[in-house]
């Protein structure tokens, strides 16, 4: 069964003042229908600016240099500015981590939603209305009639985002873009969101990209991970795995750096230095400075490979196939 | 539409850039032509201004030198003793108006820089402690700020002229009163943004006294806003004072700015006499649209929110 | 012995009438001040070389807590002291206690060279004189890991992990005994963080230092933590050793919020939420706050408040359920 959504080698640049940044730098994933995949990296990492490019949200000065984005059999880039807004909102949407990249303050909710289902269906203003209704009570909104007519304004920062899913999600898209949505937010406030998006997805049948640095969060939600370094994919397979027996050495260090999964009051383990610079990326595995298994081979770059049941861009991961 | 932000590169200081802020700075405002072309403008504007006791033909406030029989020759006539040639032409009194021009730039623009210069000082001194002392203090000063830009310019200047009479020290004081609210507005909102931000708590955690933190942490950082609104308020200057001195105030004949000339020549334009009031207005426009050319490509190269 | 203690201290912040809005309150129109809460007669103690652990939501009142404590704002009653004497708020005498702050941009002066940052305040408080300054601010930047060379650099020239430890080199400049971190870690990569809570425990060893630390975060706080105090909406609901309060967590709020908690060993789990939001600071609901969202709220739980209680050795909670 193809995949929903099929994206190949995706380079994604942008002309800065101080050179070219290949903030995507061939990247390669896919996501079935229905699935969970967890899009998982630190900041600089390349995750959030592959989210849009899969959309066209990409801005100069940045575009999208080569590779292909292939949704529903459908190649996504070079597709003219008119067909790809008829695909956002109505068969690929996204949620921001600020909701107020969806919400625009000056307009009620409901002419908000409403506008949302009358710009991709031919419906009535009233059956757009219902379904409105309809999404604030799944999404978890008491006395939605009322809430309604309200402005963003008057909600909180947990309510903003529900609503902003309401209005991703008011279509029913095949493929979901969740791009660091609960990172703001409190931890309980997190738990209902993540509660709701998993009840969601599930009942729609929709498939989620979840972007995000946490990997806690990813360990409760995702089917599977991709992790992502330096604009690359360092390591791809099923969530379980991958959080449980990490291959690549910088997935390891990141699940070692979180506290929690260190004895309490010792030296958390970290990854020695920095997150390069991505305008002067040395050649060869972008991780090889920090790493303490890298060895003279590692100027040459790694490739992902498939290792046993997952993708490891590694030539000396940590478990063997 | 997306409103993503460019990805942050972290900055490695083993890698640290290349060229100095400056040339970066002098990189992207090169980016715009027609800045680079204001700023021509502006640089010649100013080197005529300075050179001109060495450059210029004549010394026009030189009452002696004067030949009343040269009076209104149009441009490119010799002078009747034959030492020199008239480029633009010559005024009602005999004087050179290539000279009388740069003389005259050179007062606008010392005027209009003097004047900036002091109500910057005076204008951003009183809004940055406003923004840091609150309470009353700053709502007597906002008041006074509100009320002084509710009148217009020109009538204040002209009633504080008309009390205080002729000379450059007179009408630099007008024109300060004029200009400090602006500034000082400005540097109050800006003082506003950055007063909350954490550096400066963490000054006050420090035990910093206010004067330093006022004046090494707070006014440093309020200034950018100020520098732009100084380029435009520089210009406005440079037109008050033509304008007052075309209305015969503030500076004396004797030493004819800009406006005064203009004032000068304005009854000969029906006679064809053009070149006594034209050309110092073409002086004056080009001084206004360079400033103004530099003022705008300066504002959008120190806006943060458009960084590349 | 004790070093730092709140005193059942308060702050409210009150918005003033405008000018119009008096106005319209003398013509008889319904206006009254809006007043919030941020902190509601907190009583606890952090002990010399402990480290103690603030967490709770947003509105808590933990960030106040801490500029509290700081000096940076003035309680509205109740007082802290310190070593046993009430810390007056006076100007340009250095506190004891200092602050690391969260926006590793915006902590740092832009216009000030890090050698500048960090010397500033022993200079204006002549605790060296303008020959040690160079010196000084070395030995402070090794200390926090950063290379000395770097001292004449301006802060956008730098990480956001390594701003963070321009700020921690500008906080031990002036000799504190005790550091109030808030949020200091938050804004870091996963990576970067684990580096900066290293070196606050390194720190920690090397200066006999006292740490109040700020977070929502508790996975870092159960790490780094001794004891840990849970606030909700400007109270105090429980105070515990950490590894009793996450093994045994006794009010009902601490035990949803660390039910919420994502955590990577419970995988694909059901995300079962706690029911209701955070209720403005601006309208609390009456007596004790937590009463709409509690799985076991009675029917006296919105009358009166309880009280913070000793219910076991070094184990506070404030909750009607222990009184039974």
């Amino acid at each position: 069964m193809a995949p929903l959504l099929d994206v190949t080698n995706l380079v994604t640049e942008f002309a800065t003042r101080d050179g070219l940044l290949r903030a995507v730098d061939g990247v390669s994933l896919s996501v079935a229908r229905g699935e969970v995949l967890g899009l998982v990296g630190e900041s600089g990492s390349g995750k959030s600016v592959t989210g849009f490019s899969i959309l066209g949200l990409v801005d100069p000065p940045g575009r999208i240099a080569s590779g292909s984005v292939v949704f529903d059999g459908q190649e996504l880039i070079g597709l003219p500015e008119n067909r790809l807004r008829q695909l956002r909102g109505r068969r690929i949407a996204m949620v921001f981590q600020d909701p107020m990249m969806t919400l625009n303050p000056v307009l009620s909710i409901e002419t908000q939603m409403v506008e949302a289902v009358l710009a991709h269906q031919n419906a009535s203003k009233a059956a757009a209305r219902e379904r409105a209704l309809e999404m604030l009570g799944r999404v978890g909104i008491a006395s939605p009639a009322s809430r309604l007519a309200q402005y963003p304004h008057q909600f909180s920062g947990g309510m903003r985002q529900r609503v902003a899913i309401a209005i991703a999600l008011i279509n029913r898209p095949d493929l979901v873009i969740a791009d660091e949505p609960t990172t703001a937010l409190d931890v309980t406030v997190q738990g209902q969101i993540l509660f709701e998006m998993q009840k969601l997805v599930r009942e729609s049948g929709s498939a989620l990209i979840w972007i995000t640095h946490d990997l806690a969060v990813i360990a409760g939600l995702a089917d599977r991970v991709a992790v992502m370094y330096a604009g690359r994919i360092v390591e791809q397979g099923a969530a379980a795995e991958v959080l449980e027996l990490p291959a690549h050495p910088y997935t390891r260090g990141l699940l070692d750096s979180v506290p929690a999964n260190n004895a309490t009051s010792r030296r958390l383990k970290q990854i020695p230095g920095m997150t390069p610079s991505l305008l002067r990326l040395a050649p060869g595995c972008a991780f090889r400075e920090r790493c303490e298994r890298a060895a003279e081979r590692c100027i040459d770059m790694p490739e992902l490979k498939l290792h046993g049941a997952r993708h490891v861009r590694c030539h000396f991961p940590l478990v063997s196939a | 539409m997306s409103t993503m932000e460019i990805p942050l590169s972290p900055a490695l200081p083993q890698q640290a850039k290349g060229e100095s802020r400056f040339l970066r700075f002098a990189r992207e405002f090169a980016a715009s032509h027609i800045a680079v072309f204001g700023l021509a403008m502006l640089a010649v504007v100013i080197v005529v201004a300075l050179a001109a006791p060495w450059i210029a033909p004549q010394n026009p406030y030189d009452l002696g030198k004067l030949d009343l029989l040269d009076a209104r020759l149009p441009p490119g006539e010799k002078a009747g003793s034959g030492n020199m040639t008239y480029l633009l032409g010559t005024d009602g009194q005999g004087r050179d108006m290539l000279s009388a021009i740069m003389y005259g730039l050179r007062v606008s623009l010392m005027v209009g820089v003097a004047s900036g210069a002091i109500a910057l000082t005076l204008g951003a001194a009183l809004g940055v402690l406003a923004a840091y002392l609150g309470g009353r203090f700053e709502q007597v000063l906002m008041r006074i700020v509100d009320i002084q830009l509710g009148f217009p310019a020109i009538l204040v200047a002209l009633i504080l002229l008309a009390v205080l009479g002729k000379g450059v020290d007179k009408i630099i004081i007008a024109l300060v009163t004029v200009q400090w609210a602006y500034y000082a507005r400005t540097a109050r909102s800006a003082a506003l943004v950055e007063r909350n931000k954490d550096y400066i708590e963490a000054a006050r955690g420090l035990g910093l006294s206010a004067r330093r933190i006022v004046l090494r942490h707070l006014l440093p950082n309020s200034l950018p806003p100020l520098i732009v609104v100084a380029t435009v308020q520089v210009a406005h200057a440079i037109a008050l004072e033509a304008t007052l001195s075309f209305l015969g105030l503030g500076l004396p004949a004797t030493e004819p700015s800009l406006g005064l000339l203009i004032a000068n020549g304005y009854e000969y334009m029906l006679s064809g006499k053009y070149w006594i009031s034209v050309y110092p207005g073409v002086a004056l426009l080009a001084t206004i649209l360079a400033i103004n050319l530099v003022g705008d490509q300066l504002r959008d190269v120190l806006n943060p929110r458009l960084a590349r | 012995m004790t070093l730092l203690e709140f005193r059942a201290i308060s702050k409210h912040f009150t918005r003033r009438l405008d000018a119009i809005e008096r106005f319209a309150r003398r013509l008889g129109a319904d206006v009254t001040e809006t007043s919030v809460r941020a902190v509601d007669r907190v009583t606890f103690a952090v002990a010399k070389g402990e480290v103690v652990g603030l967490v709770g939501e947003s509105g808590c009142g933990k960030s106040t807590l801490g500029r509290l404590a700081c000096g940076l704002l003035d309680a509205s009653e109740g007082e802290v002291t310190f070593a046993g004497a009430a810390l007056a708020t006076q100007r340009g005498v250095v506190r004891p206690i200092q602050m690391i702050f969260q926006d590793p941009f915006a902590s740092l002066n832009p216009r000030m060279r890090v050698a500048d940052i960090v010397g500033e305040a022993p200079r204006a408080h002549g605790l060296i004189d303008r020959s040690q300054v160079v010196g000084y601010v070395a030995d402070l930047l090794q200390q926090v890991g950063l290379d000395a060379a770097y001292a004449r650099r301006f802060p956008h020239q730098f990480s956001g992990g390594q701003r963070a430890r321009i700020s921690i080199a500008r906080a031990l400049a002036v000799k504190p005994e005790f550091l109030v971190c808030d949020e200091a870690v938050a804004a870091l990569d996963v990576s970067i963080q684990a580096q900066v809570l290293n070196l606050f425990m390194d720190l920690r060893e090397q200066l006999g230092l006292t740490y109040l630390f700020i977070s929502h975060d508790l996975g870092v706080v159960r790490h780094l933590s001794d004891r840990v105090v849970v606030m909700y909406l400007g109270r105090v609901v429980e105070i515990a050793p950490t590894a009793e309060l996450f093994a045994v967590p006794n009010h009902p709020y601490t035990q949803a919020l660390l039910d919420e908690v994502p955590r990577i060993d419970r995988r694909k789990r059901k995300f079962v939420p706690i029911k209701g939001e955070i209720a403005s600071p601006l309208a609390p609901p009456s007596g004790c706050h937590f009463h709409p969202r509690c799985p076991h709220a009675m029917p006296r739980c919105s009358e009166a408040a309880p009280v913070l209680r000793e219910i076991a050795a070094g184990r506070w909670s404030a909750c009607f359920l222990n009184e039974r």
